[in-house]
């Protein structure tokens, strides 16, 4: 049995539960974007009763289908993971975060399930108006699936409607109102906007890149241009809802995961009218937070632009890593802020005050354990700080935050104007004479990959520490297992995804070379 | 019974019967570890894959849904169970996520050699899948190897609830024989609903013939070891709670008398058994085998979903722990808070909702067997 969780054992669990969801992110966002596209142009089939559509929807069609397995195969451990690997974190929260893993599977995935094999068998099968509901239904659940998911993403970056019970050890909803606080946050509201739109263009700038190779190759150009004129006018609209989007989630987590905001700005020391740093090169001699070296070599700062972009006021204040460690400022919501070492004393004697009431429980000394309720409850909700051992644990991964930030937004820029372009050239219609052009939008696809996986960078390496936000850090979500077992099912994962990736790639690479067959036709 | 106890009793039911779902829908894993059996040639295999084909996202899902399930109903189980049973449990998923993609994989294989590979994958996971399954069902009623300490929440070096009390992680379910029994009798069942769900959605002659002829030996052992371990259950000592106290106790022909104080249960089960001998024999011996999978897929729910009504009801603990008998897990100690089994309870009104589009979509995709001739036509053939 083991004795004592070691560092490493926290470090694999996290590197295994990375390197997992980000092969499942590989995949989710063409499922999602894709369902929209192919949903598109099967309407228009049925709409106007012409052919191409349909065999246009078929192609794109045969890619998804790769695309949705490999998701599913992959998502698969996701689920199982938060046993298996998190267990404590399981049962310390799994009361609220069970819930919309549950919804999802009984809402969303069986809705896929069902009818994604009506989408691929159908054809012929059943009716035009039945396939075409059908296909719709997939993206549906899509979409639902990913709302439920993102709904308990949301809830570990920003808890919200529960109540910590010290007879069960763990978090539970316990009001009326509390499922619809979960389900409905703002936080989770936002983020699924934010993250849906993404891979509707994702999936946008797939289809043009892939269609642009056609054109490129000369062949297919009538599915090519079709194809890039529907996506690319949903990509121009999903990439400014995207960049909305992306702005009000870095005002929410500007209030609520503070921060998470000041690791993704390099911000050290903060203040009032900050700029917004849109270039900068971090100096990698720094090592903690509070070792007085320069945090960069080189940085433009746009003026006033964090305080705008944190408190919605050029004038507002912006605490930097130093000032949420010291404590002592005023928070948005009018409370004064406590200091590291506060927060992880009371953390502390949270704990010590939950051990004492257990002991007296076990003795049958009911009235002594209720007078520690009211003690027990003014600390609680410093619980988690009771983990940290050093207040440097607290400081999240500030190059990873930093790069990967501006990595994200900077696309995120760049994909709008790459939709304009491309639809000026449709409406020009010179989309099949520019080659310069062509050769662009094939490289684009590669990266709105990244552009995802760097948000998700955002989001989850700056929750660190926390599994749950202020609630439970990673170090006591854990499970009990062997660093040993632990590496050898990342190394095992890490192989299978790998194969299965560089197969499905090959397969979809064969797909597209071969091209929608029935199309020679009408070329 | 008070509304939360209730609740409790509620979802334990609701987990039994995804539960007897699964097992039915292992029939896609049952007829994959068939695949070379009955398929001599590729065509022949690529029939046996498009029927199977069609169906396994369900299985998929509801292994899905049944994790999810379970994790929001009763989460002490999530976190002891696979936290600690790890490997137990990898080597389920991980088969699983092999069988996922393998059948678009092995459809866009050019070579052979490359299909014959993947392929592969699908009876690794039609033998490893229900084999696993079964045994780590089996659990339930021979007991696991941890212990649970709520109170180890205050303890810094070492905060985990949930252990596990041995090194080997779950691959200490094989250590017990009557694990194996179960786990090979599951095997043998879902392959005998894979053979029967094959006499129902193919039509071609060889096929049929070849697998009339499998099923009898496969419904046999699957007889004698689902016999042995139903019969060795019910002599043997089970885990009782004291529902005053929740104490845990050893309780002599606890499943025994669990049936007989439940004979609502005893009689799904006992229908269910029949159900399946039905099926079994209209495989077998009717002339019109087609039925046959209807009788015993309905069969296999009811028999599975009371017993393991019989593992959670009537004061059971369902996750017995042999190392410390107290931290043996009940339908009461790891449950949800009323307030979530409330809400789940809501959602749950969708099921047959959900269970009501299943079927119509089947019935609309379903309305022809499946013949060489028509996979020929088909574009989206596997
Ligand atoms: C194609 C992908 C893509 C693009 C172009 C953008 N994002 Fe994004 N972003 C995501 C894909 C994404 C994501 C993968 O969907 C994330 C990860 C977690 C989440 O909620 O969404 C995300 C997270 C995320 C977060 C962190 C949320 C959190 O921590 O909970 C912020 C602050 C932003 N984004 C902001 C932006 C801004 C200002 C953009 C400017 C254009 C932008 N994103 C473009
Ligand atoms: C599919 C998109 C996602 C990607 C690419 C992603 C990425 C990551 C990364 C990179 C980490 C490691 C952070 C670190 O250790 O520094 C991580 C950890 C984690 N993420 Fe995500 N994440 C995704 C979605 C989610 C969702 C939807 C949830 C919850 C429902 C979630 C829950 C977790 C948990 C529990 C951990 C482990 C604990 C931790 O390190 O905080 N992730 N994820
Ligand atoms: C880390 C947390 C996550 C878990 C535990 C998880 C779990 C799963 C599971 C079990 C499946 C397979 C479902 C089936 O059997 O059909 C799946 C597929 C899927 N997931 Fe995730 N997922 C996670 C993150 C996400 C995120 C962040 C999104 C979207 C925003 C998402 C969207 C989807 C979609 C659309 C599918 C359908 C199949 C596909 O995309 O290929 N998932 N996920």
């Amino acid at each position: 049995m083991l004795e004592q969780i070691n560092v490493s054992l926290i470090d694999w669990s996290r590197a295994q539960f990375a390197l997992t969801a980000m092969y499942h992110w590989l995949f989710v966002p063409l499922t999602l974007g894709l369902a929209l596209l192919m949903g598109i142009m099967e309407t228009l089939y049925v709409a106007t009763g012409k052919e191409q559509w349909k065999h246009y929807t078929k192609f794109w069609m045969k890619i998804f289908g790769i695309n949705f397995v490999i998701g599913v195969a992959t998502g698969l451990i996701l689920e199982f993971e938060f046993g298996t690997n998190w267990s404590n974190y399981s049962w310390f929260v799994g009361d609220i975060f069970g819930a919309p893993l549950a919804i999802e599977g009984i809402l969303a995935f069986f809705l896929e399930a069902t009818f994604v094999a009506v989408m691929f068998f159908g054809w012929g099968r059943v009716g035009k108006r039945f396939h075409l509901v059908s296909t719709w239904l997939t993206g549906v659940g899509a979409a639902i699936s990913a709302w439920w998911i993102l709904v308990a993403n949301s809830w570990m970056q920003h808890p919200v409607g529960m109540t910590f019970n010290p007879d069960t050890m763990r978090n539970e909803m316990q009001a009326a109102g509390s499922f619809w606080e979960v389900a409905f946050s703002d936080v989770a509201v936002v983020k699924f906007f934010h993250t849906v739109l993404s891979c509707w263009v994702l999936g946008a700038v797939f289809v043009v890149g892939i269609s642009c190779w056609y054109l490129l190759k000369k062949r297919h150009e009538q599915m090519a241009l079709s194809s890039i004129k529907i996506a690319s006018i949903f990509g121009l609209f999903s990439s400014l809802v995207v960049a909305m989007t992306g702005d009000t989630s870095a005002y929410q987590v500007a209030q609520t995961q503070p921060m998470k905001l000041a690791a993704i700005e390099g911000l050290y020391d903060g203040g009032t009218q900050q700029g917004l740093t849109a270039i900068g090169l971090l100096n990698p001699a720094k090592e903690r937070h509070d070792d007085g070296v320069e945090p960069f070599l080189f940085e433009w700062k746009m003026p006033y632009a964090l305080s705008f972009l944190a408190t919605r006021d050029i004038d507002g204040y912006v605490p930097g890593i130093n000032d949420i460690i010291a404590g002592g400022y005023t928070q948005p919501d009018g409370t004064t802020a406590l200091s590291a070492g506060e927060k992880m004393d009371k953390g502390r004697q949270a704990l010590e005050t939950l051990d004492a009431y257990r002991q007296l429980k076990q003795n049958g000394e009911e009235e002594a354990a209720v007078e520690l309720l009211p003690r027990l409850e003014r600390d609680v909700k410093y619980l988690g700080y009771g983990y940290i051992t050093d207040e440097a644990q607290l400081v999240p991964n500030v190059p990873l935050n930093f790069y990967a930030f501006r990595v994200m937004v900077g696309l995120g820029c760049y994909f709008i104007l790459f939709f304009a372009v491309v639809l000026f050239l449709i409406y020009k219609k010179r989309m099949a004479n520019v080659r310069w052009m062509q050769w662009v939008g094939l490289w684009t696809i590669p990266l709105a990959y990244i552009a995802g996986q760097a948000g998700w960078i955002v989001a989850e390496v700056g929750r660190q520490p926390w599994a749950i936000q202020d609630l439970l850090p990673v170090n006591a979500a854990i499970s009990a297992v062997s660093v040993g077992s632990v590496r050898t099912t990342f190394f095992l994962f890490f192989a299978v995804f790998t194969i299965v990736l560089a197969a499905g790639i090959c397969i979809v690479v064969r797909i597209i070379k071969k091209g929608p067959e029935q199309l020679t036709i009408d070329n | 019974m008070e509304t939360y106890s209730c609740l409790q009793h509620y979802w334990w039911f609701l987990i039994s019967l995804l539960g007897g779902l699964l097992v039915f829908l292992l029939f896609v894993q049952g007829g994959n570890s068939l695949l070379f059996q009955l398929g001599k040639t590729a065509e022949e295999r690529s029939l046996l894959i498009n029927a199977t084909g069609r169906k396994w996202e369900f299985t998929f899902t509801t292994l899905v849904t049944f994790g999810g399930a379970f994790f929001a109903s009763f989460p002490l189980f999530y976190s002891t169970s696979f936290g600690g049973a790890y490997w137990a449990w990898m080597l389920i998923l991980f088969s699983f996520v092999l069988q996922a993609v393998a059948y678009e994989f092995q459809a866009s294989m050019a070579s052979p050699k490359g299909k014959k590979v993947w392929q592969s994958f699908l009876v690794f996971n039609g033998i490893l899948g229900p084999l696993l399954l079964g045994a780590a069902v089996a659990t339930f009623f021979t007991g696991s190897n941890f212990v649970v300490d709520k109170g180890n929440m205050s303890d810094l070096s070492m905060p985990v609830i949930s252990r596990w009390a041995n090194g080997w992680h779950g691959i200490d379910i094989l250590f017990n024989i009557w694990n194996w029994v179960l786990g090979i009798a599951v095997y043998y069942l879902s392959r005998v609903l894979g053979g029967l769900y094959f006499l129902n959605r193919i039509d071609d002659d060889t096929l049929v013939d070849r697998c009339r002829r499998r099923l009898f030996g496969d419904a046999l052992a699957f007889l004698v070891f689902f016999l042995a371990f139903v019969v060795r259950t019910l002599v043997s000592d089970g885990f009782a709670v004291n529902p005053a106290t929740q104490e845990i106790y050893m309780e002599p022909l606890k499943y025994l008398n669990n049936l007989l104080a439940m004979p609502a249960v005893l009689a799904v089960f006992l229908v269910g058994v029949v159900l399946v001998l039905v099926g079994i024999a209209r495989g077998v011996f009717s002339a019109t085998p087609r039925c046959g999978i209807w009788f015993a897929g309905i069969g296999t729910v009811f028999t599975v979903t009371a017993l393991l009504l019989c593992a959670g009801w009537n004061n059971t603990a369902y996750y017995p722990s042999l190392v410390d008998l107290q931290s043996s897990l009940t339908i009461a100690n790891s449950s949800s808070s009323p307030f979530t089994l409330e809400v789940m309870s809501y959602v749950s009104i969708l099921i047959p909702f959900v269970l009501a589009y299943i079927i119509y979509a089947w019935r609309a995709l379903e309305r022809k067997q499946i013949t060489r001739e028509e996979l020929k036509k088909d574009d989206h053939a596997y």
